[in-house]
């Protein structure tokens, strides 16, 4: 049987599409790697908890109950939306919440293995798709809450509810490939992620999360740009059973963030090491 | 493939590999950026030192075959750890160049991947995989890992809930499971109590025979056992390569300057002069260590200045190995000598054989009041560390006695 060779030494050049192999070629080796890696944290996170999952919907009913009461109080006039706003709003937070999941799982999925990426050698792409994983659950269980809402509330079934996981896989793989463009820095310094966290709030109201695109002025303009703005409509839409407007938008994005992430998981493996190093005193 | 030539196929090739480190947080942290934006470009720049930065490890060299080990020993902070993390992968080179064939194992960090909130049933599982282990070899090695770990009764219990020499027994007992081809060993058995270490010995004993062996370690005699060839890094450079291990071993222990001491008593007696003599000739004194060979004859000499307000008193000689274990004793009381003469007196004992193994001892001196009924009394001087000796003359090191004698055998 033939020994497998693995050669260490300075990269003097980049080829993008070994690199990209052997990346993709990672991700597939390492499913076992990764999926107990996300049962682990998410036994873990349950285990040593008695509310579980509920917290899962903390922040985005929080964030809807907000602006429920603030609209119905009459404190601040929304257009109208076509929908029950409460179902807009839980759908809209709840969509946000998971791309804001996505985009901060590379970093801190990378982060928290910090302990042994600087002893052991294991696929790194482990760490994406574990965190892949880990989103996909938890979407999983906010999806059945929206759905509830969706009926709570009315609005009642059309057959595009059953495309919605598929628009919310697209808002991961947002998600994710933003999220893997910032890790490399990310891991570096701690500013980045505080960055997300603040920037993050500041984004939601410049997408339509809870209240819809102003007819006119400079906020149009931007949410009309915004490449977060499609992936909320058109899930929205989808949900409560609208025709996607938004959705040529919705799909150039998507179809932007395939080669995208690809560069994202080459530039991943290629900063690996050189992090490590300086993690690692 | 013929078994013998299975055998000889060098594993593990090393070419002038070097690596750089920052010593400033900050500004390593810019390099790394900088690194980053240079390494997705694919640069051509050659590895120059920037500021604060210097190299951790320096142009190393070497070969490994199946069946060798190397024994990688230098101070605290001389790359060795470095280098294992550019073996192991985890890290690029600067420059030079690691050829590795095979399956690598690493028994760097035992245990990774483990929560500390699930049981050892379930860690088991991400500790394996993480080891690189699939769901069906888990399976398959389970009731072998808690078996090999001595667990049972506790398998199902939170690893938070655990001893740490229990989550050492059983992160080894997964490692145990790996079939490296080349097995990399950071000194992590220096844990756990002796009858685990003993079973975690035999293993990496039985990997030995099979694998080329990368082994880290501060433990001389450990090293003297298992390896066949020896790098001693200083300052990231190495300044022995060879296949003598015990020359090695000695070098590493002369860079030691052990000038540690503890001074003490009640001040009755006072220390003049210390000397070790050999041929009634003095030995040089101006040396750190004082060169002694093997199983010749030597005087140790005390020059002392006797308080009259002493009663009886003994000396005793004590050897200290560089592992602050203490493994031979010189003790008047044995041959029945205890003195009571005030003023200035001098001293001498003498060795008829000096049958320590090889390497550096540290003598410490103490001379006790000893009472009628044989108890010891006040310390009347007390000195941990007197002179610092180097055996030398014996071939092999890992042992701290070596008896000299005759072997004879009758054919019957």
């Amino acid at each position: 049987m033939a020994l497998e060779t693995r050669v260490y030494q300075k990269e003097r050049t980049i080829k993008f599409g070994a690199l990209l192999k052997a990346s993709l070629g990672d991700m597939l080796r390492s499913r076992f790697l990764a999926r107990q890696l996300a049962e682990r944290d998410i036994k873990a996170q349950y285990r040593q908890s008695y509310l579980g999952i509920i917290w899962a919907f903390v922040m985005p009913i929080g964030t809807a109950l907000v602006w429920i009461f603030l609209n119905n109080s009459g404190t601040v006039r929304l257009s109208d939306t076509g929908v029950p706003y409460p179902v807009y709003a839980f759908s809209g937070t709840l969509i946000w919440s998971i791309m804001v999941a996505a985009i901060n799982s590379p970093m801190q999925n990378t982060n928290a293995a910090k302990g042994i990426l600087t002893k052991i050698n294991f696929p790194k792409e482990a760490l994406l798709l574990s965190g892949v994983y880990k989103l996909l659950f938890d979407s999983f269980i906010k999806l059945l809450l929206l759905v509830f809402f969706v009926f709570a509330f009315g609005v009642g079934f059309h057959w595009s509810l059953l495309l919605v996981p598929f628009a919310i896989l697209a808002a991961v793989l947002f998600g994710t490939t933003v999220g893997l463009f910032l890790t490399p820095l990310g891991l570096l310094y701690k500013d980045i992620g505080k960055i997300i966290t603040f920037g993050m709030q500041f984004l939601m109201y410049a997408t339509p999360v809870v209240y819809a695109i102003p007819d006119a002025g400079l906020m149009r303009t931007v949410m009309m740009y915004n490449p977060i703005t499609p992936i909320i409509l058109t899930t929205r839409d989808l949900v409560v059973g609208f025709s996607p407007e938004f959705l040529s938008y919705f799909i150039v994005v998507i179809a932007a963030c395939v080669p995208l992430l690809f560069l994202g998981l080459v530039m991943y493996r290629i900063a690996i090491p050189i992090i490590v190093e300086r993690l690692s005193a | 493939m013929s078994n013998i030539q299975h055998n000889n196929e060098v594993l593990v090739k090393v070419e002038g590999l070097s690596k750089k480190f920052c010593k400033d947080l900050k500004t390593s942290l810019w390099y790394g950026v900088k690194d980053l934006l240079s390494g997705i470009r694919g640069s051509q720049e050659e590895s120059q030192l920037r500021a604060k930065e210097f190299w951790a490890v320096k142009d190393i060299n070497f070969e490994l075959r199946r069946g060798e080990c190397l024994g990688l020993i230098g101070h605290n902070g001389a790359g060795k750890s470095t280098l294992l993390k550019i073996l192991n992968g985890l890290i690029n080179p600067d420059a030079g160049k690691v050829t590795i064939r095979g399956r690598v194992g690493a028994l760097i960090e035992l245990g990774a991947g483990f929560n500390p909130i699930l049981t050892g049933r379930e860690n088991i599982y991400n500790n394996g995989a993480v080891l690189g282990f699939s769901r069906k070899e888990i399976d398959s090695k389970l009731e072998a890992i808690i078996a090999f770990a001595e667990l049972d009764e506790f398998i199902d219990m939170p690893v938070q809930h655990y001893s740490s020499g229990m989550k050492v027994r059983l992160g080894f007992a997964v490692a145990a499971q790996m079939e490296p081809d080349v097995l990399i060993i950071d000194e992590v058995l220096a844990v756990g109590d002796v009858g685990f270490r003993m079973k975690c010995l035999t293993r990496i004993g039985e990997l030995l025979k099979t694998t080329a062996v990368i082994f880290v370690s501060h433990t001389m005699p450990q090293v003297a056992r298992i390896a066949n060839k020896i790098i001693l890094l200083k300052h990231g450079e190495s300044i022995e390569n060879s296949v003598n291990v015990s020359s090695g071993i000695e070098k590493y222990y002369n860079e030691f300057q052990n000038t540690d001491k503890i001074i003490g008593g009640n001040g009755l007696i006072k220390l003049k002069e210390f000397n070790i003599y050999k041929d009634n000739r003095a030995l040089n004194n101006n040396e750190k260590f004082v060169s002694l060979e093997f199983n010749k004859s030597y005087v140790l000499r005390l020059k002392l200045n006797v308080s009259h307000e002493t009663r009886d008193y003994f000396v005793n000689f004590s050897f200290i190995d560089k592992d602050a274990k203490q493994v031979a004793n010189f003790y008047s009381v044995i041959s029945n000598n205890i003195f009571n003469e005030k003023g200035i007196v001098d001293i001498t004992a003498k060795i008829d054989n000096l049958i320590l193994g090889q390497g550096t001892y540290t003598i410490g001196v103490a001379i006790n009041e000893i009472k009628t009924n044989g108890a010891r009394g006040d310390i009347y001087y007390y000195d941990s560390n007197i002179k610092s000796i180097n055996v030398v003359g014996v071939p092999t090191g890992h042992s701290p006695i070596q008896f000299y004698g005759d072997w004879d055998l009758n054919k019957i």
